[in-house]
Parts: structure tokens; sequence; C-alpha cells
């Protein structure tokens, strides 16, 4: 089993934060499986087997979205500029650009350390010696 | 803004991150239970029983033809530790002194990891069943000695084994048994914490609150701590001179396997 998701030792991390790279780590597992099958689907010409993978690939839309939307949840400044962002009309370099100005710019990055709920993001300390 | 109301008071963000800083450096070391147990959670603030999966019996029902069982929940406890700051002490933490007296703080927050401790290793009285509460077994006198610790440690993993409780196992060692093992050394100058964590194939933690010791197993699934809001700082109040605030948790504790844990007595 492999710890790469970790770019800090996991023992000085606190347990909000593992989860958080476990949770990043995983949504970009699903985006990889989503490019993967969407370049299947482009070569595939059998059209039962093209019919397994859409439907696959279907999963992995379902997965991608539900980390995104945890880890939106968990992350206050990230949710809001991607409310910012997300299924909104327009230019969507213009509105990345407008919507990091209003949440960093109105101090979002203050909470900084802390988890969305307040909490100092102790958790488990299960495997912290002493 | 939530029920802690950090921003109502007078600390800057900055100064904040150094107060949760200091908070979670203070707790962490102390918070044994946490080393050891199933932990679940957080789930927030307005989470307020775990789920037993039990019934009770209702004496009557509302009508005639039907019968009726209420459910049976654990409510989860609030714990608090008030301090009181320095609103100069914190004037200077924003001019970058390192040095701000923030004992006010350390003391709550260890005052709130011995309570945490204290109702997971022994319980507490009305509210939560501990560990030893729960445990079936006769607790092992650890003995006078130091040099003895070895035998009890090994009575009890014994006993564990022999209640078909697998290991690895931990040993969470009250604050003067913890001093008293990193500081032996057996005959022949091997330490005694080396020898203790070969018998339990597992870690020993400082346990500040613990009176003893307490050895569990640490396969999971026995003991179920579940965190409503997690441990927090908030505000209360404040005059010119003092900000008033708290450190605070909701959680309950729940032995499954009552049969996973021995205690072992000072």
């Amino acid at each position: 089993m492999g710890f790469d998701q970790y770019h800090e030792p996991p023992q000085e991390l606190p347990s909000a934060t593992r989860t958080f790279a476990r949770l990043c780590a995983s949504l970009t597992e699903e985006a990889e499986a989503i490019g993967w099958y969407e370049q299947r689907l482009a070569v595939e010409t059998d059209a039962d087997a093209a019919a397994v993978m859409r439907d696959a690939q279907g999963e992995e839309f379902k997965h991608f979205s539900m980390d995104l939307e945890l880890l939106l949840r968990r992350t206050p400044d990230w949710r809001k500029i991607a409310e910012g962002v997300l299924f909104q009309p327009g230019d969507v370099v213009e509105r990345g650009e407008a919507a990091e100005a209003e949440v960093l710019e109105d101090g979002g990055g203050a909470s900084e350390g802390r988890a969305e709920d307040g909490s100092l993001g102790i958790g488990s300390l299960r495997g912290v010696s002493r | 803004m939530n029920h802690l109301l950090r921003s109502l008071a007078p600390i800057s963000d900055a100064t904040w991150k150094v107060l949760d800083d200091e908070a979670r450096e203070r707790l962490e070391p102390a918070l044994a239970a946490r080393k050891v147990i199933d932990f679940s959670g957080p789930h927030g603030w307005d989470h307020s029983a775990t789920n037993l999966g039990r019934t009770s019996p209702l004496a009557s029902a509302p009508c005639d033809g039907v019968t009726g069982l209420q459910r049976r929940a654990l409510p989860l406890v609030e714990v608090r530790a008030e301090f009181e700051l320095s609103l100069a002490e914190l004037r200077d933490a924003d001019r970058g002194a390192a040095d701000a007296d923030l004992a006010p703080l350390d003391t709550a927050a260890h005052q709130i990891a011995v309570a945490e401790n204290v109702a997971v290793f022994h319980g507490w009285h009305g509210a939560i069943t501990g560990i030893g509460d729960a445990s079936p077994h006769d607790q092992i006198p650890l003995g006078e000695s130091t040099d003895e610790y070895r035998r009890p440690v090994a009575a009890a993993v014994e006993r564990l084994l022999h209640n078909g409780i697998k290991g690895p196992y931990a040993l969470a060692l009250g604050g003067e048994q913890y001093q008293r093992v990193v500081q032996t050394a057996e005959h022949g100058g091997y330490p005694l914490l080396e020898h203790l964590r070969k018998i339990l194939e597992g870690p020993i933690v400082w346990a500040p609150g613990v009176k003893g010791a307490v050895v569990v197993s640490l396969r999971g699934g026995d003991f179920l701590f579940e965190s409503g809001q997690d441990l927090s700082l908030g505000y209360t109040s404040h005059t010119g001179e003092v900000v008033q605030l708290y450190v605070e948790e909701s959680f309950s504790f729940h032995v499954a396997t009552p049969e996973a844990a021995v205690v072992l007595t000072a």
C-alpha cells in the first residue's frame, strides 16, 4: 500500500489533513479514470464494449463529483471560489479571477490550519506514539 | 460565524492561529485515549446522540392491535475548560513576541485532555461507562517496584489472549507510572520501555489522569469514541484588559467489548 498522497511526514499531520489528502488523491484518480475512458471510447468500434465503457465512465463522474463535493464542504475558501466558477455562464477565466479576488481579498485565508467546523482538527491519534 | 463566536473576540486572525497552534501542541501529547481507541467523527456541534442499535420495551401502546419499542441512544457529553488571557499579551503576540504568556491556555488544554482520558479509561459517573468500569477482568496490581512491571503487563496480555482478544496491545500509563517506566533500565541496561513494547507488540502512551495503567487491544471495534464537536477554542466575553475563552468538545464513548481491556492498579 502506498502513502504517496502525503507530502509531509504523516505523523506530523492532523487527522483532518490526512483525510483531506486522501480525498485529494481519490479525486485525482477519478479524474484520471474519466480521461482513460474518454480515450477508450474515442477508439472503440464495438458498440457493446463502448456501452459498458460509457456506463463505467458514468460511475467515475459520480465518484469524482462526490469527492469534490466533500472537499468543498470541508474547505470554505475553495467552496466559495468554486461557487463563483462552477455552473456559471460567461468566460471561465474571468469568473475564476473574480471569485479568487473576492474570496481571498475578503480575508478568507484566515481559516488556514483549522477545520471547517472551527475545531483544532485533531481527530484520531491512532498511530501516534507517546 | 458558528457557536464558537470566535469572530466576536478582540483577537486578530494571526493570534487566533497562535492560540490554535499552542492548544494543539499541548493537547496532542496528552490525548492518550485517541491513540488507542476507535475514533468516529467529528459529526458536528448539533450531533447529540450515538445510535446503540438497542431498544427498550414500552409498558403500553397507543391503541389496541399494535406494539411499540423505544430506541435507546447514548447522549453526547460536552466538556469545557475556561481560561482568561491578557489582551496586552495578545497584542504583543501580534507584534511578533514569541514568549507571550499563554499559560492559562496550556492549563485548560491539559485539563480537558485529562478529562477525556479519565472519562474513557475510568468513566464519568452518570454520563460515561469507562473501560475500567466495563472490564470484567480482575484488576492486576502493578506492584511497588518498576522492575516488576513486566509481570503484570505480561499477565494482562495473557488474560486477553485467553479470552480470544487478539493484539497488538497498547499500554496507557498514568503520569507517575510513565515517568517511572521511561527512567528504568533493567539489569544489563536494557530499557524497560522497550521490553514492555515487545510484550505488547504495540505502543506505550502517556495518559495523564489515568490511575495506574490499562492494557487494551488495538484490533479495533472494541472501544468507540464518537466526536460531535472536536476540540475547539471558543470565545465567551472580554473587558478592556482580558478576554475569556474556552476549549471545548462534545463526545460519547461506548465499550463494545468489555473483555478487551485489563486494568493495572498502582
